[in-house]
């Protein structure tokens, strides 16, 4: 394969990228940039969950709980120390990849559905304990100083910054799904996902592959928990930890395809325009919830593979750049 | 004669079960073993004791000089040990190509992506598996058993233990399998082969161990395997197999 074929894959996701940063940034629209922020938080996060749903195949309940860690850390420094909010998203990313290389070290030696309930398990107990901590505000949680976003130009422009910033991050997840993907490494994770007892006598070092899939797909997480608390003004147990999100994050990447870069970019955005639509909705609004089990049911019952997988397998001609 | 593998009074208990009861045996380099015995001998176990699934509990094995008794299975791919696997463990969702390049990116040499690519299209040419662009859930039981070959020969090891690799095939498969090992061989590879085809194994093997009940009752070339009256014993309880083991054909 010729080296700039390995990179297929990649210009759907960019082109993507690329109109929904221009979408708000022509028109001006205020409405529309938070749209593509709730979209484009969704891609962030789901393309990391796809890392170790898509391409290790084991499936995290809880996977919001690095949002929610690495957000709380870097939110309490940004308010509590007066850090800068990029060394307080970098904190936060940094500490969501310990957490998640530490628990990944205790829980990864389960597998299957045993794993899947650890993490929900995990979730649980940090928004418990979070609530329990009064240094960081119990179950009030941490507000910002309204002065905090002077040193960003104010209120206004430090909220379209965070747009960019967020943008800036999503590359990064595409980038980082997507390396994974075409590597050595992650061939390693496919190798665990088909037949991790196999992988093994080939000699895939499988403890460790997890663990590494595990820290990866926790770092943007982290990273993004700290730019959206930042943009919020707030940070509270419930809004850190809502395991309702877990739930929505696994929906998405099965939704568009888990295990392909793209899958989770289009799951995301499809995810995100149905809840818009359904919330507003007088008839769906209470239920909107419902209709994503519903989804998650039927997807897992006729569409295993989600919608890219499901045009990778019809559509042959179109797996490079459907990668 | 350099002992590459060499097996030290392992025992192997499930429970109650006693899998395996003090196994010794010593094997050359560019040897190739036959494993041999009734259903449920143990010959799978002394397989995952050899390559780190099931340790044993007494005992010792030292492989290319190493004591590898509690060795990881991935080490024990690092170091150079290739397997197959009764039932078959395909990739399904990978390419055939994908799955032989595991084994090269993770067994002895640790190959990056490149260069398993082609070490993955030279062994499926050696191996007569031309299909690498093929899902490897889509191949036949036959295709699947040479997809198992390949890959645990694209980690280049030293040793090869191959689980019935002749079981499911029909008779020109076979002879086809034959070859292929007869040629992995001729490669320098040292191979132990659990079988359950008389004449195959008894026509290829150096050297066979017969198992029963988990205890190594006899060990020997072929011709003395066929007449060691404690291998006829044990067949005699299936009385059609221990006759065509003493007329050394299927």
């Amino acid at each position: 394969m010729k080296n700039w074929q390995k990179h297929t894959g990649l210009i759907l996701p960019i082109l993507a990228l690329v109109g929904m940063v221009l979408w708000p940034t022509i028109s001006g629209s205020v409405a529309a940039r938070e749209s593509i922020f709730t979209i484009l938080k969704a891609i962030a996060l789901a393309s990391s969950l796809n890392i170790l749903l898509g391409y290790t195949g084991y499936v995290s309940f809880g996977h919001i709980v690095y949002y929610g860690f690495g957000g709380y850390i870097g939110f309490f420094l940004l308010t509590a120390q007066g850090w800068p909010l990029w060394s307080a998203m970098l904190a936060g990313g940094v500490s969501s990849a310990l957490l998640a290389f530490l628990l990944g070290k205790a829980i990864l030696r389960l597998r299957g559905a045993y794993f899947a309930l650890a993490t929900i398990g995990v979730n649980e107990a940090m928004r418990n304990l979070v609530t329990k901590l009064d240094f960081i505000g119990g179950p009030t949680g941490l507000t910002l100083n309204f002065k905090t976003y002077l040193a960003y130009g104010g209120a206004a422009k430090a909220l379209e910054m965070s747009f960019y910033v967020l943008a800036l991050i999503v590359l990064a997840a595409i980038l980082l799904s997507h390396f994974v993907r075409i590597s050595k490494f992650g061939l390693g994770l496919l190798a665990i996902r088909e037949n991790e007892d196999a992988a093994e006598v080939m000699g895939v070092n499988a403890p460790d592959a997890k663990t590494w899939a595990y820290v990866l797909s926790a770092i943007i997480p982290g990273i993004v928990g700290v730019l959206f608390f930042f943009k919020n003004g707030n940070v509270e147990p419930n809004d850190a930890f809502p395991l309702h999100s877990s739930i929505e994050l696994l929906v998405m990447v099965m939704l568009g395809g888990q295990g392909t870069v793209l899958g989770p970019i289009l799951g995301a955005f499809a995810y995100q325009g149905m809840r818009g639509f359904l919330v507003t909705n007088a008839f769906f609004k209470d239920i909107q919830l419902s209709v994503s089990g519903a989804i998650l049911l039927m997807i897992v019952l006729f569409f295993p593979s989600g919608a890219i997988g499901w045009l990778r397998q019809r559509l042959p001609a179109l797996r490079r750049i459907l990668a | 004669m350099t002992i590459l593998l060499s097996v030290q009074g392992i025992t192997k208990r499930f429970g109650g079960l006693q899998a395996l009861t003090r196994i010794t045996f010593d094997l050359p380099e560019g040897q190739i073993l036959g494993l041999i015995g009734p259903n449920g001998a143990g010959k799978t176990t002394l397989f995952n004791a050899i390559n780190g699934v099931f340790p044993p509990e007494e005992g010792r094995i030292i492989f290319r000089g190493k004591d590898v008794t509690r060795a990881k299975t991935y080490d024990m791919a690092h170091m150079g040990l290739a397997r197959t696997h009764q039932i078959v463990r395909p990739l399904n969702e990978l390419t055939v190509r994908e799955n032989v390049m595991v084994g090269a990116c993770f067994g002895r040499e640790k190959h990056g992506l490149d260069k398993a690519g082609k070490i993955a299209d030279d062994v499926l040419e050696f191996i007569g598996l031309n299909r690498g662009d093929q899902l490897a859930g889509s191949l036949n039981i036959a295709q699947k058993k040479r997809l198992e070959m390949a890959r645990a020969l694209a980690a280049q090891p030293y040793l090869l233990l191959l689980d019935e690799v002749l079981a499911g095939l029909n008779p020109s498969e076979v002879d086809g399998m034959i070859q292929t090992v007869l040629n992995i061989r001729k490669r320098g590879i040292t191979i132990i082969m659990i079988e359950h085809l008389m004449k195959a194994v008894m026509g290829i093997s150096d050297r066979i161990i017969v198992l029963d009940y988990g205890t190594q009752i006899a060990e020997g070339t072929p011709e003395e395997i066929v007449n060691h009256p404690k291998v006829i014993e044990a067949y005699l309880g299936d009385p059609r197999l221990a006759q065509k083991l003493m007329e050394g054909e299927e």
